[in-house]
């Protein structure tokens, strides 16, 4: 299990440093100088010796292409991603620090949500299968999942903020409580985040819901269910600890290739409820042109997603015996 | 196979719903107003003059939908061909090739797939012009690797079959055996990856169109939700003005997912068997083989 885990942490290395070759590579490789377009919007506001300073972070200097890779890499190594446009003068990692915990909550609940419920209803709709929820859920979330996420948080956000006024569509707790540990502000937190959450959990439901089915349909038929009826286990135990246990090890290695597309869809439900977190900070990022700060943001997302990919391993490695 | 999948209810469903939008997209520009030009009022609701309101720009938001349909869907099918192109090509010489060909290809198309794409395509599409042909490069050279691991697994089991082996000892030169014989036993999912392809192209293309990264003087699904956003569609309650075109990249996507889910069926006829299988509410029973694929 050692040796697994250890070649996988091997692999998100690789992964990591081709994202941080890449983010290296590209700007390199457009079209036009890429100091002169990522400071053109700092001119006026910095003095030629910070720019200077900027330029060696991003090794955008005159030494030779290798020395520039270095230069970055070691100032990426230390967590320096430059300063902010937008944000000027608050370094970039500053400024993701204080989005992160915010995507973090938020991306988190709905992917784990949207996992046990969408799992839960697959694997019932395999058991009564041909049943009232086989015919009816797989279709409508299928349906429902090819709307775009930010469309569907803006349906939501019409309907049940601007019609009904159930509830906040902008911001992450009401402006008029201060942040702290006392009920009212988590009360607003939860009520803010509701929303988001809900249409990020809804279109990620079909995915699970299939996949489960399908995975769930073949373990139905394996020797051992059978073997489970024959010695008059209760269908209870059956469904839970015989098929749907073994259905979930697919739908678990699984989960940690969807991080990267919920995520994806986390940063452009921020955008619509104006969510302080990531999203939000690329959207700023993007209409400002702020390039450092869309790269610190690029970097910040693709080592989440490879943390969380290889504790998805971990949890794999214990949960399936095979893979030790 | 083509009377299977005519006969099939999901895949006929499917096309009837993409044909529809195809040929809005093709005839209904001309049956339409001007999508750019300021025509009335802004943030009218739907109304006789204009069916489906106006924007926050005065907009015809009709003529907006069907207008913006024809540059999104081009470039999407045309992102969804260059996927499989070039899915085919690595996942192809991956499966082919085998060895050492195999190792390195496959390590890229994993890393390709593990890192996330919308913040990659940001941090690239940010240093292009804004662009119709922008978009075909970003969506293209970040979606190709699912295509490429889904083609690298058939054309692995397919170069394994004995026909191949056959072929193979009576001298057929390499370029013959993968043209002509494993060629042809892809073309169904060939189909599906281009369809599946197409439906990622749409999806990752009004995502970024609606941060800003299209072109936002030119008329797309995207760039309509862009101009929604910013002309504070949410905080006037201005349904209209995003809605059918989120209505419209639904129903594209929904209708070529049903259209890939007949194909499935239809050439796969494991999926049909499954759903005969044993009563609800209890295990099937001792008598059907049933094997997931997965297992």
């Amino acid at each position: 299990m050692t040796r697994y885990l250890l070649r996988r942490a091997g692999f998100y290395a690789l992964a990591a440093w081709v994202a941080l070759t890449l983010n290296f590579l590209v700007p390199r490789l457009m079209p036009g100088d890429p100091a002169s377009v990522m400071f053109a919007r700092f001119q006026g506001e910095l003095d030629p010796e910070a720019i200077d300073a900027l330029r060696e972070t991003f090794g955008l200097t005159d030494a030779p292409l290798w020395q520039q890779y270095f230069s970055y890499l070691a100032h990426v190594a230390q967590g320096d991603f430059g300063t902010s446009v937008v944000y000027f003068p608050a370094p970039v990692s500053e400024v993701i620090g204080s989005g992160l915990m915010w995507t973090v909550f938020l991306a988190g609940i709905a992917v784990v949500l949207a996992f046990v419920i969408g799992s839960t209803l697959g694997a019932l709709s395999a058991w009564w299968r041909g049943g009232f929820l086989d015919s009816l859920a797989p279709p409508i979330l299928s349906f429902i999942g090819a709307f775009p996420y930010f469309w569907l948080a803006m349906a939501a956000a019409w309907l049940f903020g601007f019609e009904l006024g159930w509830f906040p569509v902008r911001h992450a707790y009401g402006l008029d409580i201060e942040p702290g540990f006392h009920l009212a502000f988590f009360g607003s937190v939860l009520k803010h985040a509701f929303l988001p959450a809900l249409t990020m959990v809804v279109v990620a439901l079909g995915g699970w819901l299939l996949s489960m089915r399908n995975v769930m349909l073949g373990t139905l038929g394996e020797d051992f269910v059978n073997y489970a009826q024959a010695r008059g286990l209760s269908k209870r135990r059956i469904l839970v600890h015989y098929a749907a246990r073994n259905a979930l090890l697919p739908n678990v290695a699984g989960f940690g290739m969807a991080l990267g597309f919920v995520l994806s869809g986390a940063l452009l439900t921020e955008i619509v409820f104006s969510y302080p977190g990531q999203g939000y900070l690329l959207i700023q990022a993007v209409r400002g042109q702020d390039y450092p700060l869309m790269q610190g943001i690029f970097l910040t997302i693709t080592f989440a997603v490879l943390g969380a990919n290889w504790l998805v391993d971990l949890l794999t490695a214990l949960l399936d015996p095979r893979t030790r | 196979m083509i009377r299977g999948f005519l006969t099939n209810k999901k895949a006929l469903a499917g096309l009837v719903v993409v044909c529809a939008i195809a040929l809005t997209a093709l005839i209904g520009p001309f049956l339409v107003q001007d999508p750019t030009a300021f025509l009335a009022r802004p943030l009218l609701p739907p109304n006789w003059d204009h069916w489906l309101g106006t924007t926050g720009q005065g907009q015809d938001v009709l003529a907006q939908t069907v207008v913006g349909a024809r540059l999104t869907l081009t470039v999407a099918v045309a992102t969804g061909i260059a996927v499989v192109g070039l899915g085919a090509l690595a996942g192809g010489a991956a499966g082919y090739l085998g060895g050492r060909w195999d190792d390195g290809l496959s390590l890229l198309i994993n890393v390709f797939l593990v890192l996330p794409g919308l913040p990659l395509m940001v941090v690239i599409a940010a240093w292009l012009p804004p662009g119709p042909l922008t978009m075909f490069a970003v969506l293209s050279l970040t979606g190709w690797a699912w295509q490429a691991r889904v083609i690298r697994a058939q054309v692995l089991s397919i170069a394994k079959r004995d026909f191949v082996a056959a072929a193979r000892v009576t001298g057929e030169s390499s370029l013959r055996i993968v043209a002509v014989e494993i060629l042809p036993n892809l073309a169904s999912l060939l189909v599906s990856s281009f369809i599946g392809a197409t439906v990622y192209a749409i999806g990752a293309q009004v995502g970024l169109e609606f941060l800003g990264l299209g072109d936002v003087s030119a008329v797309t699904w995207g760039t309509n939700l862009y101009w929604a956003s910013n002309d504070a569609a949410l905080l006037t309650g201005s349904w209209w003005t995003f809605a059918p075109t989120g209505l419209g990249v639904a129903l594209v996507g929904f209708g070529l997912t049903l259209v890939n889910f007949g194909i499935d069926e239809v050439t796969n006829p494991r999926l049909t068997a499954q759903r005969a299988v044993g009563k609800p509410g209890q295990p099937p029973g001792p008598t059907p083989v049933l094997r997931s694929s997965n297992g």
